[in-house]
């Protein structure tokens, strides 16, 4: 972009290591892209140890293991224990699925610091319907068994229409599998979740039921346990400060070694984002095309442009505007200076409509592999 | 829960938990490298006092105690 060469270049913080598409699990919200399946390709032990050393060297520190089900890969310890020596603070973003007290303490071994743990909704039924798996009660498990070996343990709730009137539930869940942190992510409308967001967006009543009853649990348990609220922010009037600005702090690696700024950086167009079986992530971050795009403000169209919140929030989410307005540069449409506004607007009326419609006038459609060549 | 690490790239110490990590300035640091569990406060003060070769810092000290007991990056016995 015009006058990238001028930008101060600050260093990656966080890495996301996307080991795998590969997932037991089949959320309909799922951040994978939606043809996660025709990208086959898996980077090797080997690939991952360079590209973990390269990144430390660069200044990355935070460290998430994520996928799909990152358990499925057969080195996960083996890379564990490589990040731990690299300084690394790491995290395992799993399901639960597949995770066994052996692994866990193996993994304690290797050096990992904390778990991630997801749970779809705070019954069974619900839960395994979500997951399209069998798997609440052994989540529920394996959260004991994080706990039993001494792990600090987030606790995830992915929150959407489906679940959302559960939160005093969820809010108990948490607090009887003495959770240390509890993650109320209300999904975002990306990849799968964008392709089901008439099932799965609330109604803002709903939105700030459930926040008020968040709100009281939060001071209830100040002290106890923290929560992190990921805000719905279509019901928002401004958007969020995406990733912290591009390419000034996250790093994601595909399962396949593309280099991305942000998880769904890779359904833009025009970015050619670079692959780490070509270029070292010390390129990758100072000197890619897809890295420098959207880099300080010179890229900016009207109303960013000129706007005095621009350095706060950075003109919100590219992937959101181009999802919803087809244009990458435009002002991320949840901002009520938009020009496209009206198109979150209709967002909501739609899904509206789609909640009086029955499962199979209007069903969901589960990530798999089969959904995913169907989608492309 | 908490790891408080030197980071070469950045110069500085910080601290780092889930979802989180706290850049600390000098003295922040220098003080969290005391509470080690075998240290009093009184102790943490007059090793301080003694390093920078001054007076005084108590009332800092107590002040930055709190704040880091708060975000749990320290545990009080």
């Amino acid at each position: 972009m015009a006058g990238f060469n001028k930008i101060k270049i600050t260093p990656p913080r966080w890495l996301l290591a996307e080991l795998t598409y590969a997932c037991p699990l089949q959320c309909p919200y799922c951040s994978n892209p939606v043809d996660y399946a025709k990208y086959q390709a898996e980077l090797s032990t080997e690939d991952w140890k360079r590209v973990l050393s390269q990144a430390r060297k660069m200044g990355a520190v935070q460290l998430g293991f994520s996928g799909g089900e990152p358990l499925t890969r057969k080195d996960l310890t083996e890379l564990v224990k490589h990040a731990r020596d690299l300084g690394y603070y790491s995290n395992l973003i799993t399901s639960g699925y597949g995770l066994t007290e052996e692994k866990i303490i193996r993994l304690k071994d290797a050096g990992l610091d904390h778990i991630q743990i997801s749970i779809q909704a705070s019954t069974q039924e619900l839960n395994d319907h979500i997951a399209g798996t069998t798997s609440f009660r052994h989540k529920k498990e394996v959260a004991h068994l994080i706990k039993k070996h001494g792990y600090p343990m987030v606790l995830c709730v992915v929150i959407h229409r489906e679940n959302i009137h559960q939160m005093p539930q969820i809010l108990d869940m948490a607090e009887n599998l003495n959770a240390d942190y509890l993650e109320l992510a209300n999904t975002q409308y990306y990849g799968w979740a964008h392709a089901n967001r008439d099932l799965l967006l609330p109604t803002k009543e709903q939105f700030e039921e459930a926040e008020q009853t968040a709100q009281a649990f939060k001071e209830k348990v100040a002290g106890k346990m923290k929560i992190y609220y990921v805000v719905p922010d279509f019901y928002e009037d401004r958007p969020k400060a995406c990733m912290n600005g591009w390419g000034t702090t996250f790093l994601t690696i595909a399962p396949d070694g593309v280099a991305l700024p942000c998880h769904s950086a890779r359904d833009l167009p025009g970015l050619d984002c670079p692959s780490v079986n070509e270029y070292s992530i010390e390129e990758i971050w100072n000197d890619s095309k897809a890295f420098n795009f959207f880099r300080g403000y010179e890229w900016m169209k009207e109303p960013c442009r000129s706007c005095d919140e621009k350095e706060k929030d950075f003109g919100g989410c590219r992937c959101q505007a181009y999802l919803l307005t087809g244009d990458m540069y435009n002002a991320d449409p949840v901002c009520s200076k938009s020009l496209d506004h009206s198109v979150v607007q209709q967002a909501i009326e739609s899904a509206k409509i789609s909640a009086t419609l029955s499962a199979t006038e209007k069903p969901l459609i589960f990530r798999n592999s089969k959904n995913s060549r169907n989608m492309v | 829960m908490h790891r408080l690490q030197w980071e070469e790239v950045q110069q500085k110490d910080i601290i780092l938990y889930p979802e989180g990590m706290v850049e600390l300035n000098q003295s922040s640091a220098e003080i969290l490298k005391l509470c080690d569990g075998t240290r009093s406060l009184d102790q943490i003060v007059s090793e301080l006092e003694l390093k920078f070769a001054t007076t005084g810092l108590k009332n800092d000290i107590t002040a930055f105690l709190e704040i880091a007991l708060k975000n749990g990056w320290i545990q009080q016995n």
